[in-house]
This record gives structure tokens, sequence and C-alpha cells, in this order.
């Protein structure tokens, strides 16, 4: 085949040499016809963006289940119809430019190396929009990391190679010191037998069931690579690094029931998957969270046993 | 005059192996790196079947992975380690060493009217270095326990720890060893470039003459050599921590049912001397591809390159504000909060000299007199997918929206266009304008417009529909999306993004045709093809040691006389002298 290719481009190439012009030479008529393409091109491109949104705009995340993942969305929405915006402008000005100026014999560009003015203009704009960006991301930010966690019922996410397991601080609500070094049959996150703060923590496994609209402060920690607690509908996502514990607080504010009913999906369920490479598995690392309402709550906490009793 | 090489008497080892010739060795970059990317792209379009029709059997698997896949269909241990060194080949060996390797060595001693590299042992050195860790990279992927796995980043402890996935053996020492060996590679190299470009100049060629190529490839050096030192440090922690039972990121592990006995060490310091790399990285591959471009839209659109001082400046700021955002990497690894605000704030600040860049492309064409070239329609590429992957950076950068799309495909759509796409059109790019200097013949202009034209319709075919998966939660390195129920309307999109990516593969079939046929074949082509500016199109076609037969040119004025009123042509070689009252720019 490379062969057949090879003796085209030599006929071609004699052939053309014989009409007399460079075949690499770009002529008005290349010009003309790459012009039109790169017009081409941006229909195409503009036509995709917005037929992909409407055929893919249901496909996305719904909206958010959590306090603070109102404001993410919020500031999402935000961020993201300045870039739409910016996205289609630059890319009609690129693509008509391209076209509009395409070469032609005999024509000369104009001689301009600089502006001044312009580009003031377009250094400030950009400056001013991104510090409006950067003053609300901040706030939002700070108000995600510094909430009040006061009255936060506190859990603890604990994750391995291949699988995830909840501990819930009981009715002290107050975690126990916990080490890999202590896991010891059915302790397998490691708490530690001498800490009585431990003693009412409860561990569950593959389903954890939380009350709706109550603040919760969770702990992750990880028993032996990094994996990564990540609640999409929650707007939720915190990395557990062995070695260290770290937290992030939000308050559930739809139950699992609400959500199927407004999501039209029966079987909608929320869930923690693995966001962190973690070895082969990684793709199928999950555990289901059950948001219910007060009284569905305390009757599956009711079933649950602490560590110390079973 | 142009067959003045031979009487060097050269032998055939001294003159194509061990060559101390920029030229000759731009040549060697060239080629090594685009032997790397046709393995890393071909990986890319192994794991891209994985996730359009996943567990499904497929002999053309078991082919190329043997045990790895049996039966066809794909193990997951080797889904990770494809993705893996597709990133690391990718990342490192196409776009830093064949990009940056191939251009900053044949445009540098050229560009700015020097004999050759202040070193040309250095050079060769150099070159060497790049070609065996790129020997070991490859040999990797053949090893019993399989190659590193771990992903790009390498975040121990999944790859310190054998224990925790195959790829972490042999796989990974070999990754640590191939890495050190490159990065010594990239050091010599930029410590070549930085020295050439401050120290030969020729008369005439003031720091603010310099064409932006020249401005693009001696920034990037800077970063290079202040930031590649820290990856070396971090690679070598690792392996100690590795082989020799040290704690540096290790801590309270228990791992397979045993613990080890580390204690005290840190995995997210790994990444906070990774990414103080990592983050310069994405400068070190895009800033080249931004000069090339700068020169190649400049010549092509008959037109002075627009603000070439607001250039220049943005390249500086690019390049120092790249030193302080790698933080924006790590917003959710646990780090404080407080720290994660200041990386948001410098992160944003990267925007503002981007967005002068974009700008000042895109004036560059208004008014000008466009002739579309292959390189240029590459150029204008570029800047398309410099614009549309840096956008989504202002959401990935915002910390507080990058709680939810972090490490999703999202960030996978967002890198490869910005990153990936851009540097890798720019490559294109300089290879069709600087064909005809480096090999003195012509590539074919049509198989160069059915290239351009197919690669860049893929392109946006694969990366753009990826960001509707990330906004849908599809977490990145993931064997099958199959495990849950939320993703199961999604796989349309997996499959026409794995369409899209097979399309764009076979196109580069007609590139490597093109380049392959017209080193041979391809038309001769003039001294000055494209009718530019700049000191490499005074060199006679033929190749020689020394660049210029008699003297080195002087020159007169800046790169980007095109156009200028009162001249005969519409370009003016640099070596022309000021006519009398004639303004410089």
């Amino acid at each position: 085949m490379l062969i057949t290719l090879t003796q085209v481009m030599r006929i071609l190439e004699i052939s053309t040499s014989m009409r007399g012009e460079g075949q690499n030479d770009v002529n008005d008529k290349d010009n003309r016809n790459q012009g039109i393409l790169m017009v081409l091109f941006l229909i195409f491109t503009l036509g995709g963006f917005f037929w992909s949104w409407a055929a893919w705009g249901d496909l996305l995340l719904p909206a958010p289940a959590s306090e603070h993942g109102v404001q993410i969305d919020r500031l999402m929405a935000i961020t993201m119809g300045i870039i739409i915006i910016v996205f289609i402008i630059t890319q009609i000005l690129l693509f008509w430019f391209a076209y509009k100026y395409r070469g032609q014999k005999g024509r000369t560009a104009a001689y301009i190396s600089h502006n001044n003015k312009l580009e003031l203009i377009w250094t400030s704009i950009p400056a001013i929009v991104l510090t409006v960006l950067i003053v609300y991301g901040l706030k939002t930010w700070s108000g995600i990391m510094n909430s009040d966690t006061s009255e936060a019922t506190v859990i603890e996410f604990y994750s391995r190679q291949f699988d995830w397991t909840a501990r819930m601080a009981g009715e002290d609500n107050v975690l126990g010191d916990a080490n890999v070094r202590f896991i010891e049959g059915a302790n397998i996150v490691g708490v530690n037998p001498n800490d009585e703060d431990g003693n009412d923590d409860v561990l569950v496994r593959g389903e954890i069931h939380i009350p709706v609209g109550q603040a919760h402060l969770l702990k992750f920690r990880s028993q032996d690579v990094i994996h990564s607690a990540y609640f999409p509908h929650f707007r939720m996502q915190m990395n557990c690094v062995p070695g260290m514990e770290t937290q992030f607080a939000f308050t559930p504010t739809k139950t699992t029931a609400e959500m199927r009913e407004e999501t039209g999906n029966e079987d909608f369920e929320y869930v923690l998957l693995c966001n962190k490479i973690c070895g082969s598995a990684h793709y199928n690392m999950q555990m289901t969270i059950v948001v219910d309402t007060q009284e569905d709550y305390e009757a599956w906490l009711a079933e649950q046993s602490p560590l110390k009793e079973s | 005059m142009a067959h003045d090489h031979e009487h060097h008497n050269e032998s055939f080892i001294s003159k194509y192996v061990f060559s101390y010739d920029h030229k000759m060795i731009s040549k060697q970059y060239l080629i090594t790196g685009m032997a790397m990317g046709i393995i890393a792209m071909f990986m890319s379009v192994l794991f891209r079947m994985q996730l359009a029709w996943p567990e499904e059997g497929f002999p053309i698997l078991e082919t190329f992975l043997g045990k790895w896949a049996p039966d066809g269909v794909m193990d997951p241990n080797i889904y990770l380690a494809l993705v893996t060194i597709h990133g690391t080949i990718m990342v490192f060996f196409v776009l830093t060493a064949g990009l940056s390797g191939t251009f900053s060595n044949l445009l540098i001693p050229l560009q700015i009217g020097a004999r050759d590299m202040a070193s040309g042992f250095l050079n060769m050195l150099s070159y060497w270095l790049f070609f065996a860790s790129s020997v070991i990279m490859v040999s990797s992927i053949f090893v019993e326990s399989g190659p590193a796995s771990a992903g790009w980043t390498i975040y121990p402890p999944l790859s310190a720890l054998p224990q925790a996935v195959p790829g972490s053996g042999m796989g990974m020492t070999l990754w640590l060893v191939s890495m050190t060996l490159f990065i010594a590679s990239s050091l010599l190299g930029a410590l070549n470039y930085i020295v050439t470009v401050l120290n030969l100049r020729t008369k005439g060629m003031s720091m603010t003459r310099l064409p932006l190529t020249i401005w693009a490839f001696f920034v990037t050096a800077i970063i290079g050599v202040l930031s590649f030192p820290v990856l070396l440090s971090a690679a070598l922690l690792l392996l100690f921590d590795r082989s020799m039972g040290t704690s540096f990121y290790l801590s309270d592990i228990m791992v397979q049912g045993e613990v080890l006995s580390n204690s005290g060490g840190s995995p997210v310091l790994f990444q906070h001397l990774f990414w103080f790399l990592g983050h310069p990285e994405v400068y070190i591959v895009l800033l080249p591809a931004l000069g090339i471009t700068s020169e190649v839209i400049a010549t092509n659109a008959r037109k002075p390159i627009f603000g070439y001082r607001a250039m220049v400046a943005s390249i500086l700021a690019i390049a120092f504000l790249s030193f302080i955002v790698w933080g924006h990497h790590m917003f959710v690894t646990g780090m404080n909060p407080f720290l994660g605000s200041v990386f948001t704030f410098t992160t944003l600040l990267i925007a503002i000299p981007s967005a002068v860049k974009a700008f000042n492309y895109i004036t560059t064409l208004w008014k000008g007199n466009i002739r579309f070239t292959p390189a240029m329609l590459f150029s204008i590429g570029l800047v398309s997918t410099f614009i549309t992957g840096g956008l989504t950076g202002l959401i990935l950068g915002d910390n507080a929206l990058d709680i939810n799309v972090h490490d999703t495909y999202f960030v996978v759509a967002h890198f490869h266009i910005v990153m990936g796409l851009s540097a890798i059109f720019g490559m294109f790019a300089g290879v069709y304008h600087w064909f005809p200097k480096m090999y003195g013949r012509m590539m074919s202009k049509k198989m160069g417009y059915w290239h351009f034209w197919l690669t860049f319709i893929s392109a946006y075919g694969v990366f753009f529909p990826m960001h509707y998966l990330g906004l849908a939660g599809v977490p990145r390195r993931y064997y099958t999306n199959t495990a849950f129920p939320m993703f199961d309307n999604l796989m349309d999109i997996n499959v026409l993004v794995t369409l899209f990516a097979i399309g764009g593969a076979i196109a580069q079939g007609i590139f490597i045709f093109n380049f392959i046929y017209s080193i041979f074949r391809g038309p001769k082509a003039e001294q000055n093809p494209w009718k530019a500016n700049t000191l490499e199109w005074t060199t006679p076609v033929e190749h020689m040691h020394g660049n210029w037969p008699g003297e080195i040119p002087e020159v007169h004025r800046w790169a980007y006389d095109y156009s200028k009123p009162g001249m005969e042509e519409d370009f003016v070689l640099q070596t022309v002298p000021m006519k009398p009252g004639e303004e410089e720019h």
C-alpha cells in the first residue's frame, strides 16, 4: 500500500511540475478554500456546542443536595456563563478573521505593530472580571471550609483497597483514637481498644444512613494508599491520606426519597466513589449513602450495634 | 561551498550518531519524539476501546497485550498502566523533549546568528541521555509485573508499594531510572540553551530584537532548570522509600494484611515536590508551542506580531506565576484551606497574561493577508484550543469549584485541550514550517491540509464531550464506568469519543507518510520558501557545520517587519540595514 501511495505521489508531483507551478506554493485558490473551511469549522464548533448542550444537558449531575452545594452551583453557573460568552466571541473572531483576511495576490497587510490603548483595555477587562471571580470564589470556599461544626454529627469514612467503612462516633459524638497498628478481628479500622471514646463507635459497611437537615463533620482516613472520598451529589470531595486525618463538613438537604421524586429516577441513590487512582478495582470502590428523615434514621440507628459489643 | 562539511571528513558515526551539530541533534530529537508519540497514541486507542466497549473481547488487544488481555479482554491493571505510560510519554518524551529539544536546538543558533550551541558536547550528551531514558521507559512496558501504573503523577504510597499494585514493582523502578536520566538530559539541554542565548547572539541581535520563538525557548529553559531538580529530589526520596526503608512519604500503612514499620512521613510532601515541577512543566510544554505560533502567525499573516513587548512581558509573567500556583492541584488533599485560597488567587492571575497572548494572536490576523500553509492552519488551531482549554482553567483553578470536578473527566478535557492539543499543534506547525530548513525539501501541502482538518475535528470530537462526562461526575482513571448505575446513560458519549480518537489516530498516518516521503522525495526547497525575516533563512539550504559559509550576518532590525510601508517586498530580512530616516516599529 505504501508503495502504491508513493507511486501516486510521484505521478501527482510530475504532473504538477509539468503544469509549471510549485505544487506546494499556497495560491489564492488554496487561501479561499481554507478560509471557507475555517468558517465551516466555526459553524461545526458552535453547532456542536449547542447541539451537545441540548442533547446531553440532562445527563449532568442533578441539582445539589447539600447546603454548600447550592453555593458551589451558583458560582459555577456564573463562571460557566462568562466562559461560554468569551468562548463564543473569541472563536468567532478567530475564525472570521481567518476567513476575512485570507490572502489575495496584490493585497498588502496593514503594518500595525501595537496599540497601547487597545492592549490596556484587554488587560484591564480580564483583570476586573477575574478580581470579581476570585473574591466571590474565595468567599464561597472559606464559607465551606470554615462552617460552624459545633453541632455537627461526626462520622469517619475509612478507605482501603477497595472498599469503604464508615465509623459513627456514637452517643458521645467523639471518635476513638485509631491507628492501623490496632487492627484486629472485627476492629477493621484500628480503633484503640484502650480509648474509651471508641467504645460506642459504630462501624457500618455497604450502606450508611444519615438524617436530613443535620450538620455533619466527616473525617477521613486511609489504610493503605491515597483514596479520595467523592460525593458528587453533595458537591463534596476530600482525599483520604494514610498517616493523616482530613475532614469536610456538610448538611444534606434532600432525603433519598425526595431526590428520587425530583430526578424521576426511582432507583436513585447517593453514592460515595473513590476518585484517586488506588489500584486494580479503583473503578468499583463504592458505598451507598441514604439520607433519611429523622424518624427513619433513628429506626435504622437502633439496629446498629457499637464496636465494643460486636 | 554547500558541500563544505565533506572537507571535515566526518565518519558516519560522528555525523549521524554522536553528532555535535545542533541541526542533526534537533532531527534526532524530532524522530525519537515522534516514535515515542506514536507509541503513546497507540496506547490511548487501546484504552479508549476498553472505555467505549468495556470488557468486550477484541482479538487485537490480545495480540498486543498478551497475558494482560486474556481472550482479548483488557485487565484492569494494564488499563492503569496504559494511562500511566501514555501520560508520561506524552508529557515528557513528546511534548517536552520532542518539542523543546527539536526546536530549541534547531532554532536557537540559527535565529540568533550563532555557529552552534555553546557546548556541542553537552548537547550531544543531552540527546543520548534522552535516548537512553526513552529506551528504558519503553522497555519497562515489557517487564513481567507490568509497567508503572500509579498514574503519570506516581503519587505514593501507591507508587511506593509493590503490594498495592503490580506496576509498582520493577515497572516503577524502571520508570524512576528513566525519569532520572530524562531530567539530567533536560538540564544539560536547558543550560546550553540559556548560555547560548545569553552569549552567542550576533552583532545587533539585542534581546529586544529576539524573535518570540527564542524568547519562549529561553524562558522555557530557565523554568526547566529551576523546577526539574525538584522532581529529581522527589524521585530520589521515593527511590529511598521503595528500597531503603526510609519514611519520607509513608506513615501508618497496612497493605495486604501487613502493617508496615514506616511512620512519620507524609504522602502530601511528594505532591508538593511533584507539582513544584509539575505545574511549571505545563508551561515548559506550552511556551515553546506559543513561541512557534508567534513566528508562524506573523510570517503567514504577512504582518508584524501584534504587541511584541506585551508578548515578551506575558511570557515572563506566565513563567514567574507558574512557580507559585502548584497547590491548585492539591485543593482536596487536606492541605490547609487558607493555603488553598492563596493558590486560587495566584492561579487565576495567570489568566491575565494568557488572555493578552490570545488577543494578540487574534489581532495579528486582523487586517493581515493570510497565507494558509499547513503550519499556519495548525497555529490557528493552537489559538483556538489554547482559548477553549484555558477558559475551563477558571473553573479548575477556583478552589470552591474544583471540589466537585477535581480528578473527573472535566480535568482530562481541560489539560488535554490546553496543554496536549495546543502543544502538539505547535509542534506540527513547527515541523511543517521548518521542514525545509531541516531536510532541504518541502512537505506536501495537500497532505498537510488533510492532516490538519482531520486532526482538528477529531481533537475537538475527542475532548469536548469529555467536559460533559466530568460534569456528570465521572472520575478519571476508571477502568470502566459500568460499576455505577449513575453513569449508564453516558455510554453513547464514550463511544463517540473513542470513534473520534480512532479517526484522529488514523489521520496521523497521513502526517507520518508525508514526513518520511518528503525527506526523500519532497520537492527541493528554496532558501527562503516562506519569505520570512529571521536569520535561519539566510543559511544555505544544504546543511553545513557553522551554519553560514562566510561571516555571521549582522542584524539591523527586529524580526517582524512584514508588509512595512515603503519597502519593495512584504518582508524585510533582519540583516537588511535600516534605510535613512526609516523608523524602527
